[in-house]
């Protein structure tokens, strides 16, 4: 089963730009959660902080005791191999074709024989359908496959927490919805903890249990997903939607003067498209259920009455289906 | 961890230093350290030798050609004639040799490995390697300084052969010095610390480079300009250190070993 990950008022700054502070959340064991927010506003940083990459100036991330923040690099190094982190770019070893790259750690820190390190990489390569491209060098294929190699190499130790930095990013929206489906599915076979960093609302609206998002150096929100999705937050609805309408400019956080010149000229900014709240994946026929969904309807029903009106109806709404299609576990 | 904002003049050229030192550390305590990277090294040992053996071999001879002709002719002019061997000997093996080693080390292979490095470290390969559990200092810095250091070393050796070989053909070919009065020089002047202390700075010089080029290598500036510059740097910083460490090992040398026949 997966490791909890309590982050604590986790604060970053790069010399005098602060990135975000106070950053407080729980990712719980084996659920999936999506980290939503708009380019540079420190996704990538905030996931190289929970594994210890980089070292935020204030605040902790506790993980099965370890602090990745503050203890010495010897635990830290330790923890890191239960770990999986698929970069936003792959991060393939360059000299390496894609065979010897997803091997590399079994080769680093198992004992295994070339036959089964070959069988676990032939079989991980076929989950993310990479098979036949064994012999190709990173820089002989496209992004996506990239993308794709770097979620292979990091499923291969059995990881208990796995971070995913954009998984869509490059992908046409067929190979994103593939992508989404092999997340759900990863989580249904070894029950890792998982965080999904994205801004892609496809992923966000069908594939974890919980989202939150970053917007102009805070954490705005963090909760179950069908309360994001129906919060009435302007950050949060803004994003969801993808539009200009709200308090997200191209750069920087529009002004007052700007809000309101919006709003007397609200019909020139295009439609804006409701949200529509898709039921959750669920694992492919054939895999085990999830066993993250019935914790996290437990905890979710725990919470249930001091949510919203929407979220309750959201969440019943999700329930219904899910019985429809195979049950609650 | 991230440096605090400090206004003191000369404080980031120190931080800078700081961290160079604290690498230099970390690479000879992992050289002890399980796994053994034999088979990097040897790629390592082989690439650095095969791009500097033929430079360093074209360099020397001119250089030892060019000593012994100086040295030939300030001695003739001081009435020395018979020393030349020995002098010129003693400038090729205990400045020149080093000093072409390390600079064609550093030139040839230190560029090499730091634009290696620098372009794995933008396209977060050592950040992969880190979150995979494996340190790339051990993995990828320890077995190029050693090799760096390994053909600094050997490549010091045929300097000095082949520096002394030029000397002693163009003193006796050119400046009509009997090939009997330069052998028996050799053994008038030089002495075995002579050479000792040449393979020595020739094992500092080679880890000064290795060491400075995986540093700057590890620390490019953001983007492909960033790497482009980090060589660079890589390979004056080197250069200026160098001819520092050189002058100390020297002044020490001449304090600590007594001049043959004194
Ligand atoms: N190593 C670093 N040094 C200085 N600034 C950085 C560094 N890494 C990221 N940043 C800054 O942090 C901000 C957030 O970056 P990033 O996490 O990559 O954003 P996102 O992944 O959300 O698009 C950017 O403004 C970037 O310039
Ligand atoms: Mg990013």
């Amino acid at each position: 089963m997966g490791i909890e990950v309590t982050v604590e008022g986790l604060s970053k700054a790069f010399g005098p730009q602060t990135i975000w502070r106070d950053v407080t959340l729980t990712l719980p064991a084996g659920e999936v959660s999506v980290m939503l927010g708009p380019s540079g506003t420190g996704k990538t940083v905030f996931l190289k902080s929970l594994i210890g990459l980089l070292k935020p100036e204030t605040g902790r991330v506790l993980v099965d005791g370890v602090d990745m923040v503050n203890d010495p690099d010897r635990k830290v190094f330790a923890m890191r191999k239960k770990f999986g982190l698929m970069f936003q770019d792959g991060a393939m070893f360059g000299s390496m074709n894609l065979y010897d790259n997803i091997a590399f750690p079994l080769r680093e820190h198992t004992r295994k024989t070339e036959k089964e390190i070959r069988r676990i990489v032939l079989e991980q390569m076929d989950v993310v359908g990479l098979l036949g491209e064994e012999r190709k060098l990173p820089g002989q294929i496209s992004g996506g496959m990239r993308k794709r190699a770097g979620l292979a190499r990091a499923l291969v130790m059995d990881p208990e927490i796995i971070l995913c930095d954009e998984p869509d990013s490059g992908l046409d929206p067929v190979r994103t919805a593939y992508i989404s489906q092999l997340l759900i599915d990863v989580n249904a076979r070894i029950d890792a903890t998982m965080l999904i960093v994205t801004h892609n609302i496809e992923i966000a609206s069908t594939v974890p249990d919980n989202i939150g998002m970053l917007f102009l150096r805070d954490l705005v929100a963090f909760g179950p997903r069908e309360v994001l999705l129906t919060s009435e937050e302007p950050v949060v609805g803004q994003f969801l939607r993808g539009n200009r309408h709200g308090p997200i400019g191209m750069t920087e956080e529009k002004d007052a003067a700007k809000l309101e010149e919006e709003a007397r000229a609200a019909d020139t900014l295009g439609p804006v498209r409701p949200i529509h709240i898709p039921p959750q994946l669920r694992p492919s026929p054939g895999l085990p259920a999830r066993a993250a969904e019935a914790r996290h309807a437990a905890a979710v029903d725990a919470i249930l009455p001091t949510l919203s009106h929407a979220a309750q109806h959201a969440i019943r709404e999700n329930r219904a289906h899910l019985n429809q299609t195979g049950g609650l576990t | 961890m991230t440096s605090p904002d400090t206004s003191v003049p000369g404080a980031s050229a120190l931080r800078q230093t700081g961290r160079l030192f604290t690498l230099a550390a970390s690479v000879v305590a992992l050289t002890f350290r399980r796994p053994f990277q034999v088979r990097e090294l040897i790629q390592q040992f082989y690439f650095i030798a095969s791009v500097s053996i033929l430079p360093t071999a074209l360099v020397s001879i001119p250089f030892g050609a060019v000593i012994a002709l100086q040295v030939g002719s300030l001695a003739t002019q001081l009435g020395a004639q018979s020393l030349t061997g020995g002098a010129s000997v003693l400038a090729v093996v205990q400045q020149a040799s080093p000093m072409i080693v390390a600079l064609i080390i550093s030139g040839a292979a230190g560029s090499a490995i730091c634009a290696d490095l620098g372009s794995r470290t933008i396209r977060e390969e050592m950040d992969a390697m880190e979150v995979m559990g494996v340190s790339p200092i051990q993995r990828l810095v320890v077995p190029r300084v050693l090799a760096c250091v390994g053909v600094s070393v050997l490549l010091n050796g045929l300097v000095s052969v082949v520096g002394v070989a030029g000397g002693y053909f163009f003193n006796v070919l050119m400046q009509d010095g009997t090939p009997g009065a330069y052998l028996a020089s050799f053994s008038a002047l030089a002495q075995l610390p002579d050479l000792y202390v040449s393979e020595a700075k020739a094992l500092l010089f080679g880890l000064i480079a290795g060491i400075v080029a995986s540093y700057r290598g590890l620390n490019p500036a953001p983007g492909p300009k960033g790497v482009g510059d980090a060589v660079n740097q890589s390979v004056v910083i080197t250069f200026l250190l160098l001819f520092f460490v050189n002058l100390t090992m020297t002044a020490i040398y001449l304090e600590v070993v007594p001049p043959k026949g004194s």
